[in-house]
């Protein structure tokens, strides 16, 4: 059998042959290429206009980028240095940095508001990061009036009796607990602003007569730069997010006159331009206070920018608050929770937890539109970007100014997105 | 007690509520009022009708520096209104195509259209509108570039020219006027609106002529050809209209030291409409990207299977379900480029903040009626767009049953 069949068939292979590569053009970086940039006319043709508009880009961009300048002391100077050829005077930069990040800060005390922002990043670490010891927090609590004497200065006493108001809240609600709760709540409320009105003063201005401690006290007109825009930003979003709590709580509920007045505010303060709340407060908010009363304009901002931010954060929270099934809120009324019990255990977190990215987001519109404030006479970069450039060393500059602000601005703002983009990932407790 | 007892309670907190709020509001009035009395002055809206004294360079209607203030108010309002409506229109076109391409499988394409988005979301919208105002007056040629025999630089197409001192573009003028339309303060030429009417008219005719086809593939199941008789009804009317009015083009060209004809959109304008078109439609993208990519593979793979050609399947399954995601989003991206326009100052646009908040209050010292009269005006915008972006919303809401 063996035989006859070895006659009929010629050749039989009895070993495997070794596997081949794949054709060349199916493998690697041919493939890669083939797949996704010339798999077809149409893609074809964007690649190459894609192609042809890096080039363009970095073609107009890189000599310019590459041949800067970064010593000089004008621009006639560091045009002299280029000789005709085209190039970025960056020496402004060096030359004015300090002015760009601190405004007219008094050079010798630098040192302090760099602190405050380490300190900030101290503060804001265990809010960001819940693993790190939660004891972090109360610092965090103490950082508003560590920040404050840090960057404005002037006595010791003024932030310590500032902080004493919450003491004496505390006490008085202790002390009237015993008599009646809802007299207590009113102890705990009214006790602190009469404290700050009344006593804080008086008491600060005495003990700093007895022991005068503090640093060097530094106007509010000489802030300036992106310090005024860090805090103007950080105290407008950490105010704005309780107050958004509070407006989005009170237009789900069910008392038509508050959710009344919370639907007038949000639909107000979201149907105006920012612009305008801004010149609100810097030209008419004395129109509204009692004759003679006046307040720092950075306070005026801050205020106006807290309330701004916070009709937003009240939609964000909102959509998190519809976002949740019926039966959650049918759920906590069956444990026997009360309202507020309810939204601290049961509806809040899950709430907050889908409105991160709409939150998030609000933070960096708020914090990019600290910009406006340049129309308000506040030294905020580009007011300080004006100034310079109306300098004689400097007339007639802008790409490096609008290059050095953007770059800064895009750090701080894509830092934060990619925080929410962390954070979304790390509270996804479905498993999908 | 009141507050303790389950039917009384919420009452008790809003009549709580009233009585502070109404505490509250009496205390800032009385302090408006007697800050009026020791400044001497009145709430009055007289202002606005005192001559404004000032110039402003973009001038969709009349106006002149003699006119009143309440005229100077209405040319602001109408650019805030042409900025907004073009600036929602151009970064509309921009941020679909940057979605959509930023989706595609093209490595290099979704990587340039990645950074696109991402520099422009995280940069505020006040530093684009410089920077594009600081390219249309720095990096431009200037218009004597555009002389002798040699120049520097050359028109596009002969038709526009883009200069340091704004971009020329051809107009469309008559040869036959209609005069105008008085309408009280605004006087539209009767050309542009009986063009606009016809066009009106033609989108109501195609739109019976699409209806009676789809009539008729109901009844017969043959569809009639239409993609002819709708070219038909488009162009027909606007070329009779061509040749009734004389309807011709007026290239912008060089004369002296600038140049003359056509229509000359200023740098503040286009820094304006650039800067605010790029900075909303970087959002818009992300907005595309998020509506197109909510609906699952499933549904193109079911409309597919059911025969459907790609064309189809976009237009009447993958589209209006996208849609219902995306609307939201997009209003309130149209309203927030809306309100940025108020930014104008910044460029020197003549918007609305510009004059009625800007110079008149300057002039006339009335900063309470202007801001009140100013913030009103946004107001009123903003819940216009929103409450017809709310109707087209609720059009193509998912019908539940």
């Amino acid at each position: 059998m063996s035989d006859t069949h070895a006659q009929t068939v010629s050749y039989v292979r009895e070993t495997m042959l070794a596997p081949q590569d794949p054709p060349r053009s199916q493998t690697g970086a041919v493939k890669w290429v083939h797949e996704n940039l010339f798999s077809g006319w149409i893609n074809t043709g964007l690649t190459l206009i894609s192609l042809l508009v890096i080039f363009w880009l970095v073609s107009g961009i890189s000599p310019w980028l590459l041949n800067s300048v970064w010593r000089a002391g004008s621009l006639s100077e560091c045009r002299a240095i280029l000789d005709g050829t085209s190039g970025a005077c960056f020496a402004v930069i060096v030359d004015r940095w300090h002015q760009l990040l601190f405004g007219f800060y008094p050079p010798a005390l630098y040192w302090r508001p760099v602190l405050a922002l380490l300190l900030l990043f101290v503060a804001l670490a265990p809010v960001l990061f819940t693993g790190l010891p939660r004891r972090m927090l109360a610092f965090s609590a103490l950082y508003p009036f560590i920040g404050y004497h840090l960057i404005w200065g002037g006595s010791l006493w003024f932030p310590v009796t500032a902080l004493m108001g919450f003491g004496v809240g505390a006490l008085a609600y202790l002390l009237m607990r015993k008599l009646n709760n809802l007299a207590a709540i009113f102890a705990a409320i009214l006790a602190p602003v009469l404290w700050w009105v009344f006593a804080a003063g008086p008491l600060d201005s005495a003990l700093y007569s007895i022991m005068p401690l503090g640093l060097d006290f530094v106007r509010s007109d000489r802030i300036g730069g992106f310090l005024i825009s860090m805090i103007v930003g950080v105290s407008a979003i950490s105010l704005s997010l309780p107050l958004g709590i509070l407006l989005a709580l009170g237009r789900q509920s069910d008392m038509v006159f508050i959710k009344t007045v919370c639907v007038v505010f949000i639909e107000f303060i979201r149907g105006v331009p920012l612009i305008t709340l801004l010149l609100f407060a810097s030209l008419l908010l004395n129109f509204f206070l009692p004759p003679g009363t006046s307040f720092d304009l950075i306070l005026r901002v801050i205020i106006m920018l807290t309330f701004f931010a916070s009709a937003y954060m009240a939609e964000v929270i909102r959509g998190g608050l519809a976002a949740l099934p019926k039966g959650q809120y049918e759920a906590a009324d069956a444990l026997g929770l009360d309202y507020w019990k309810a939204q601290r255990l049961i509806i809040m977190p899950q709430a907050l937890k889908i409105s991160i990215p709409g939150i998030v987001n609000t933070f960096i519109g708020m914090f990019k539109d600290t910009t406006l404030l340049v129309f308000i006479a506040i030294l905020e970069p580009l007011a300080l970007a004006n100034a310079i450039r109306a300098d004689t060393n400097w007339n007639g500059i802008y790409w490096e100014l609008f290059i050095f602000i953007g770059a800064l601005f895009f750090i701080f703002c894509f830092g934060m997105s990619r925080y929410s983009m962390y954070l979304e990932r790390k509270l996804k407790t479905d498993h999908r | 007690m009141l507050l303790y007892d389950q039917r009384y309670r919420s009452i008790t907190i809003q009549i709580f509520a009233l009585f502070l709020l109404m505490l509250g509001a009496a205390w800032l009035i009385d302090n408006v009022i007697s800050n009026m009395r020791l400044l001497g002055r009145s709430f009055s809206f007289n202002f606005l009708w005192q001559s404004a004294g000032y110039d402003i360079n973009q001038r969709p209607i009349a106006y002149d520096s003699t006119m009143s203030h309440g005229r100077a108010a209405l040319v602001g309002f109408l650019n805030t209104v042409i900025l907004a409506i073009l600036g929602c229109i151009f970064a509309t076109v921009l941020g679909v195509l940057a979605g959509v391409l930023r989706l595609s499988s093209n490595w290099i394409v979704s990587r340039l259209i990645t950074v696109y988005v991402e520099i422009f979301r995280n940069i505020p919208t006040l530093i684009w509108i410089l920077i594009f105002g600081a390219v249309m007056a720095e990096s431009m040629p200037a218009p004597s570039a555009f002389r002798g025999d040699d120049p520097a630089s050359s028109m596009i197409f002969d038709a526009i020219a883009i200069t340091n001192r704004g971009v020329y573009i051809p107009s469309i003028l008559f040869t036959t006027d209609l005069g105008a339309l008085q309408l009280g303060p605004v006087a539209p030429s009767l050309n542009w609106l009986l063009i606009f009417a016809i066009l009106i008219g033609s989108v109501f005719a195609n739109r019976a002529l699409i209806a009676h086809a789809t009539r008729t593939q109901n009844a017969t199941g043959i569809r009639p050809k239409t993609w002819w008789k709708s070219i038909l009804i488009f162009l027909v009317p606007l070329a009779v209209v061509k040749l009734s009015l004389g309807v011709y083009l007026d290239y912008p060209e060089l004369r002296g030291f600038n140049f003359a004809g056509g229509t000359h959109l200023r740098n503040s304008f286009l820094a304006m409409w650039l800067g605010l078109s790029f900075y909303t439609g970087a959002f818009i993208a992300e907005i595309v990207r998020g509506g197109i990519l909510a609906i699952t593979k499933g549904q193109t793979e079911a409309a597919f299977a059911l025969g459907l050609q790609p064309g189809k399947t976009m237009r009447l399954v993958i589209l209006p379900q996208a849609l219902r995601v995306i609307i939201p989003p997009l209003i309130s991206q149209y309203l927030n480029l809306t309100k940025n326009t108020s930014l104008g100052l910044a460029v020197g646009y003549m918007d609305l903040r510009s004059t009625l908040g800007g110079i008149t209050i300057n002039q006339t010292g009335r900063e309470l009626e202007g801001m009140f009269l100013l913030m009103l005006t946004y107001l009123a915008i903003s819940l216009t767009i929103s409450a017809l972006m709310n109707v087209y919303n609720s059009r193509i809401k998912l019908k539940e049953r």
